[in-house]
């Protein structure tokens, strides 16, 4: 389904992504750690077509050239990501600004645009999954919400708009047990075969709830080794600076997450 | 308290810049016949356009007195605007585009100007209107056509242009007219009381809700013609009346002029809504041409309990100089301000409110929303006044700014002046800007970036939408979105 082959991404002349390759089938797992500063957000942000890096290498998804899409279509091609900081809109209410998301995908795909009981249905049958209520629909979008809340809303989005591709990009940080227990039992619910999940985290922590099929670590702008979920343990227990090249440990560069 | 933000360039795709130079849909013009007076003003100008009116003579020395002010006077120049010298001997000052004969029915209503309002969206057959809008057709102004007349009659509500109210019921008009916006109040509003041509006029006797909304449409059309309508509100204790007006203009590249007054009075318990959708031709996207609105608009709140609510939502003209204001007078009473400006391509704003509390208890609420766009300059000026006798006045003002790109600037120049301890006044004011991450945001769930700005302006704007009825609400969110489209890179 994807296929990162030696991507590199820089900014401001700072090269922060320095060759990652990778392959994600449907159906798969992966998660990524690693350090701070060692590139997986900026993985993420360079898949979904952030506005101000250089990039080069290629990126084949579905046998297209992913990095050639807008971040709009590269949406109605599956691909979603749960952001690290849900950006909040003030007077868009969130059950509108959902409608709005899934029908501009489904007119792109060229499907039927959900009607207003359709869409009430569907999405409170999903809010079920992340445990959350009525009363998030008819606040503005993410403004005033908690950290967890916040969480939360990204997988209900998820839920919702059901992408073949789904990034999930540090959920578990800033979660309580019970909430981290909620939004990783969301994303399970949304494992299906035809869907691949690339879950970049901090801690194994999250690991223990979403367990992936495979595992990678990131360091320097690199994956420097990937195994299955035991790796993670393994990392739990000696920490990331065995695995950072030796020769890269000094020009780390300062990108985050 | 000057807030000039440098905005960061927001990532805007090239689609968006090529819808930057949409047209402005309203900008045809109509081949009317039209009796004009000759350019620029004197005293004879004013005896003419008088005498055209068969106006009774202390209404002519009343235009006298305005004009010997008025000559008196130079522009203001404190406001955050610029444009070259106006020359007002280079305007025409009259303009009828009526045959001379006196109408009976609408259906005697010139059918090119008809045709005009057509296109513009507004039907004055009566029964082709769907919901219950009675509406004042004004040309160049000149009232050409008011709807629902006769239904209104009924409840005793009168509806009627100006110089109709001058001939039938002269007596309102000479005990009202001035009361709120004296003849030397401004350098425009005394422009206009000198050579207003026509105008709204619209009473609502005592205990009487107005059945339906009532709606003036403004329409400049004829060359080098000024525009100086006079809008005169009345409502008696306990009535109640809500109030539309609409303006747009042909695209032409020369300035014109509209300088309107409109004067509103509530008495006891009386209320008025009066909300405004701005639409006249803002110049094209180099500044050239465009309509100079400069407005004065005043509510007495008279009476205990009454309540005046302006709302606005301004898009148009290539500079607006309005503060529609409320004078608290009567215990208890009530004023609000709620606005939506946006400037885009080269537009100038410079807008807000006066709330001046005098009787007890008095209560103002201020929200306006500034939107900059392309070189857009937005201003909030406002003021607060609570005179001594204004005990347990409080006034509440928000004052938010949106900036879109890098060359538009905001503005917020609040003016508090309290004179007893026992005022209440808060301020908010913010200056955001469209950010890259909301924009990333929605596109990354799918939603395409002109459609995401407009859905972040007009999540924006929410606040004052809501206080719109509600066919005007999606117009004003339409409105909003076509001027953005205009203007966005």
């Amino acid at each position: 389904m994807l296929k990162i082959e030696e991507l590199h991404a820089s900014i401001d002349d700072k090269e922060i992504l320095r060759g990652v390759n990778l392959d994600v089938k449907a159906g798969e797992v992966h998660a990524i750690m690693g350090p701070n500063g060692s590139g997986k957000s900026t993985l993420a942000s360079v898949l979904i077509g952030r506005d101000g890096y250089d990039v080069s290498g290629r990126v084949e998804y579905e046998g297209e050239d992913l990095l050639a899409l807008s971040p709009e279509e590269r949406a109605a091609a599956g691909v979603f990501l749960a952001f690290q900081h849900p950006v909040e809109i003030p007077g868009v209410g969130n059950m509108y600004f959902m409608r709005t998301a899934l029908n501009s995908l489904r007119r792109q795909r060229g499907q039927e645009e959900l009607d207003a009981v359709d869409y009430l249905s569907l999405a409170q049958e999903r809010m079920k999954l992340v445990e959350m209520d009525q009363s998030f629909m008819s606040r503005s979008v993410n403004e005033g919400f908690s950290g967890g809340e916040k969480k939360r809303n990204e997988i209900l989005q998820m839920a919702i708009l059901e992408p073949k591709l789904a990034i999930l990009d540090e959920t578990d940080s800033g979660l309580d047990i019970d909430a981290l227990r909620v939004v990783a039992s969301g994303v399970n619910a949304l494992r299906t075969e035809g869907r691949a999940m690339l879950v970049i985290t901090h801690h194994q922590r999250l690991l223990d709830h979403i367990v992936p099929d495979f595992v990678h670590v990131m360091a320097a702008g690199q994956i420097v080794r990937s195994g299955d979920k035991d790796l993670a343990l393994e990392l739990e227990a000696n920490g990331y600076a065995g695995l950072t090249p030796s020769s890269e440990r000094a020009e780390r560069v300062g990108a985050t997450g | 308290m000057t807030a000039p933000a440098p905005a960061p360039s927001v990532g805007i795709s090239d689609e968006v810049r090529e819808l930057a130079d949409q047209e402005y849909q309203y900008g045809f013009s109509t081949d009317l016949e039209t009796e004009v007076a000759p350019k620029g003003l004197s005293e004879d100008i004013i005896r003419l356009i008088s005498a055209k009116k068969n106006e009774p003579d202390w209404l002519l020395e009343w235009r006298l007195k305005a004009y010997r002010h008025w000559t008196t006077l130079t522009p203001p120049t404190w406001q955050h605007i610029s444009y070259g010298p106006v020359d007002y001997q280079d305007i025409i000052y009259y303009a009828d585009p009526r045959p001379k004969k006196q109408l009976s029915s609408m259906d005697e209503v010139d059918p090119e100007i008809r045709e005009m309002f057509d296109k513009l969206g507004i039907s004055l057959g009566e029964q082709e209107r769907l919901s219950g809008v009675a509406v004042d057709a004004i040309v160049d102004s000149v009232s050409v056509a008011t709807t629902f007349k006769d239904k209104l009659a009924e409840v005793g509500v009168i509806f009627c242009s100006f110089s109709e109210a001058v001939q039938e019921y002269p007596e309102l008009v000479r005990k009202y007219l001035g009361s709120v916006v004296p003849h030397n109040d401004n350098f425009f509003a005394c422009l206009n009381s000198a050579v207003f041509t026509d105008g709204s006029f619209c009473y609502i006797p005592k205990g009487v809700r107005c059945p339906m909304e009532l709606s003036t449409y403004f329409r400049i059309n004829a060359v080098d013609t000024g525009q100086f309508e006079r809008t005169l509100i009345i409502a008696e204790e306990g009535a109640y009346v809500s109030y539309l007006e609409g303006c747009t203009a042909p695209a032409r590249d020369k300035n014109q002029l509209h300088a309107a007054v409109v004067e509103l009075v509530a008495l006891d318990d009386a209320q008025i809504k009066y909300s405004t959708v701005q639409n006249w031709y803002p110049g094209d996207v180099d500044g050239n041409g465009g309509v100079y609105n400069f407005v004065t608009k005043r509510g007495m709140a008279s009476g205990r309990n009454a309540k005046i609510s302006w709302t606005q939502v301004e898009t148009g003209s290539a500079i607006t100089w309005k503060y529609p204001g409320v004078v608290l007078k009567g215990d208890n009473s009530v004023g609000e301000f709620y606005s939506v400006a946006l400037t885009a391509r080269r537009q100038q704003a410079d807008t807000g409110s006066k709330m001046v509390h005098i009787g007890k208890n008095t209560k103002s609420t201020i929200i306006s929303k500034a939107i900059s766009a392309g070189h857009g300059q937005n201003t909030y000026r406002g003021l607060v006044d609570m005179r001594h006798s204004a005990v347990g006045a409080r006034n509440f003002t928000q004052c938010d700014s949106l900036l879109i790109g890098k060359d538009s600037g905001a503005h917020t120049l609040p003016y508090i002046d309290v004179k007893n301890n026992t005022g209440q006044v808060e301020h908010e004011a913010s200056t955001s800007k469209i950010g890259e991450e909301q924009l990333l945001y929605c596109r990354q769930r799918g939603i395409p970036e002109e459609e995401a700005v407009s859905m972040i302006v007009n999540g924006f704007c929410r606040e004052v939408f809501k206080m719109l009825p509600m066919e005007f609400a999606v117009e004003a969110q339409k409105l909003l979105t076509v001027s953005l489209e205009g203007s966005v890179g």
